[in-house]
């Protein structure tokens, strides 16, 4: 009987450790659809100064032609700001701090001007996940064969042109189609820069670092009070597990 | 009690002394087999998930909007404006796939212990209806919070119907209401998911409850309790329900809603599994996604479905596939012809048998969420491959695993060796 239970068990140790392997599997190190590798964003979801400083390239650079029209401004409370600061600094496109980040350009517009509108960001962090936005900003490139001049290695002929190039600067990419000793084909990116930007590489990385931080925060505002309140609720559930655990064998100590 | 809470319920009990006398049949003089073990705690568990799902479905369409233009911003704005929003939003969407692990976990128990057998089949019966309704409810329910992949797995579902010789292309604009998933058929799922299905299920959950407590329940050694009575007229290995059970359910009940929190709070998403990343995008009847998935619960039938071939250019057989499937599991009770209820009794043909569908199961279910191309393809060609993705193979195999495991079920239950059933329930 005692090795029936066991054995029980040990298959169900083994159906729920399934899809934790296979979650974990997810979470390693991804390719784009393109096949670009995808660099791990370094995200820190507690500091709020990189948090702030995302938001601010966010409003100046992103909030333009992308909205996130379900976020309001006086939610950057949960980031450090103040009513007053949010106010000063960064209402470009709405008067007062209760409405939500939306922007001016009609989804027509931006589809004549870009070939696709471009998509709202409230929850883009959410549908794309950190590291493909980490990877994507920092891999613009010149393309003179593209409407806008610009592509990029992780989605190719993308709509968008390379909004943050001032900061960055102009690339160019040369792909390369090469075989190995065994014969397997795979592909190299050979990078080169063909103007400075006003940041090296090094602050580049770290001002998209910031900005996909932002927009990480962006996507779920409530993350962190959540695991905060996670951690409570499973608290109070260990001591309700005890108290329900010694209330069952006080009962079933007469069953026999 | 006070004299005064005495005197009211002896006020309410002599006018309605049905509520005291349905107290004692269904819970404290409902007598359970006292052998309950590990297994037993789903069936309770499946009812607190339906609570859970009602109830917090009922501050949800508080402030969801059914309208193809509102829905995606109201499911944000229940997640970013409604104090507590997110937490009702995940409490639901993390139920749902609780529903149906508790469910699948409450079925494989009655295929261990052979609940489904006489005289239980109409209780298995109703339950095996639960299950179709709760596909209907995860389905309707699927589509509202109006992303891309609700959009194209109401779509894919939908035109599952058109495949229907004949009557299938009216048939699936009858479901739709339009000749495109539309908000037509947003505001229509809405109101089959939020009162339609709830209402059948509900109803549902009585009568599988009344049928059980008629004729009682099975246990691990498929025992029947009611054949020993002791003087009093009380089942020997019986014990009352409550408090015996409701105490013992407490405990299965915060365990389950510890690894429940945890998912809620720590991994709403599961990694795509519960939230598809892809949903996050708001549908968009122009632009198709490259791989379209259903949530991780269809996903054994929607392999069925992927790996039945065409005929003459027609997905019916598949869809086919995929009804009798489920349809099948109707027929457990008289495809089952061993004399033992209990695997415990049983022999090696059923226990392997078992043990094969289960894996085909899992496997099945994996390949659902993946790309056919998943596993490559093979290196060789004949003229027997019409594709020669190995997925697709393996997922053919295991549909053939799956209806062998019914199919032959008369013939190899018949022929198993089984053990001798004691009088008594084992401790």
């Amino acid at each position: 009987m005692i090795m029936r239970t066991l054995s029980v068990k040990r298959l169900l140790v083994a159906l729920l450790a399934a899809p934790l392997a296979a979650l974990a599997l997810h979470g390693g190190a991804q390719a784009s659809e393109a096949g670009y590798r995808l660099d791990p964003a370094p995200i820190d979801p507690n500091d709020q100064v990189s948090l702030q400083s995302g938001v601010r390239t966010f409003v100046n650079y992103c909030l333009n032609c992308h909205g996130a029209q379900f976020m309001r401004y006086n939610r950057l409370q949960d980031i450090g700001l103040t009513d007053q600061q949010i106010k000063d600094k960064l209402l470009f496109t709405a008067d007062k701090v209760g409405e939500t980040m939306k922007i001016a350009m009609t989804t027509a517009d931006g589809k004549a001007w870009f070939g696709v509108a471009p998509p709202d960001l409230t929850v883009i962090a959410r549908a794309r996940g950190a590291d493909w936005l980490y990877t994507y900003l920092r891999t613009f490139y010149r393309d003179p064969k593209t409407p806008s001049g610009w592509n990029n290695a992780v989605f190719p002929n993308v709509g968008m042109p390379h909004a943050l190039w001032t900061l960055q600067g102009e690339r160019a990419l040369k792909i390369e189609k090469v075989k190995d000793k065994a014969g397997h084909a795979h592909v190299e990116y050979h990078w080169s820069q063909l103007s400075k930007g006003e940041q090296s590489a090094i602050e580049y990385d770290r001002t998209v670092r910031d900005l996909v931080n932002f927009l990480v925060y962006l996507g779920e505002p409530a993350a962190e009070s959540r695991k905060r309140i996670g951690v409570i609720v499973l608290f109070v559930l260990g001591i309700l597990f005890v108290f329900a655990y010694v209330l069952k064998r006080e009962f079933w100590k007469d069953v026999h | 009690m006070s004299t005064r809470l005495m005197a009211l319920w002896e006020w309410f009990d002599s006018r309605m002394p049905s509520v005291a006398q349905e107290y004692k049949k269904h819970l404290a003089e409902y007598y359970a087999p006292k052998n309950f073990n590990f297994w037993y705690y789903f069936g309770s568990l499946a009812l607190f998930v339906l609570v859970i799902q009602i109830v917090s479905g009922i501050w949800l369409t508080m402030s969801y909007k059914p309208d193809a233009t509102l829905a995606f911003g109201s499911v944000e704005y229940i997640m970013r404006d409604v104090s507590g929003g997110w937490i009702i939003r995940y409490i639901h969407s993390t139920g749902a796939s609780a529903f149906f692990l508790v469910v699948y976990l409450h079925m494989f128990r009655g295929m261990l212990y052979g609940s489904y057998k006489a005289p239980r089949e109409l209780i298995w019966i109703f339950g095996v209806l639960i299950y179709l309704c709760l596909m209907g409810e995860a389905f309707f329910g699927y589509l509202l919070p109006w992303g891309q992949m609700s959009y194209w797995g109401a779509q894919v579902i939908v035109n599952l119907f058109a495949s229907v010789p004949f009557i299938g292309p009216d048939l699936a604009v009858w479901i739709r209401g339009d000749y495109v998933v539309s908000d037509a058929t947003l505001n229509r799922f809405f109101a089959l998911h939020v009162i339609a299905l709830p209402l059948a299920l509900l109803g549902l959950v009585v009568v599988h409850l009344l049928a059980l407590h008629d004729v009682g329940s099975n246990n691990p050694d498929g025992v029947e309790i009611k054949k020993l009575k002791g003087s009093d007229g009380k089942p020997l290995d019986g014990i009352p329900f409550h408090p015996y059970y409701t105490v013992k359910d407490i405990v299965g009940v915060v365990v389950f809603l510890a690894i429940f929190c945890v998912i809620l709070f720590f991994a709403p998403e599961m990694g795509g599994y519960f939230l598809e990343y892809n949903n996050f995008v708001p549908a968009d009847p122009l632009v198709t996604p490259a791989h379209i998935a259903p949530v991780w619960y269809f996903t054994p039938y929607y392999s069925i479905l992927r790996a039945i071939p065409p005929l003459f250019h027609s997905q019916f057989p598949g869809v086919l596939a995929m009804g009798l499937a489920v349809m099948v599991l109707f027929f457990l009770p008289w495809l089952d012809r061993s004399p033992v209820k209990s695997i415990r009794y049983r022999g090696p043909y059923y226990k392997i048998a078992l043990g094969v569908f289960v894996v085909t199961f899992l496997v099945l279910g994996y390949l659902g969420t993946e790309p056919t191309t998943v596993w490559g393809q093979f290196g060789f060609d004949a003229f027997f491959l019409d594709t020669k993705e190995i997925a697709t193979w393996v997922a053919r195999l295991g549909t053939l695993l799956y209806f062998l495991f019914f199919i032959l079920m008369p013939w190899y239950t018949a022929r198993d060796s089984v053990k001798p059933v004691p009088e008594r329930v084992t401790s």
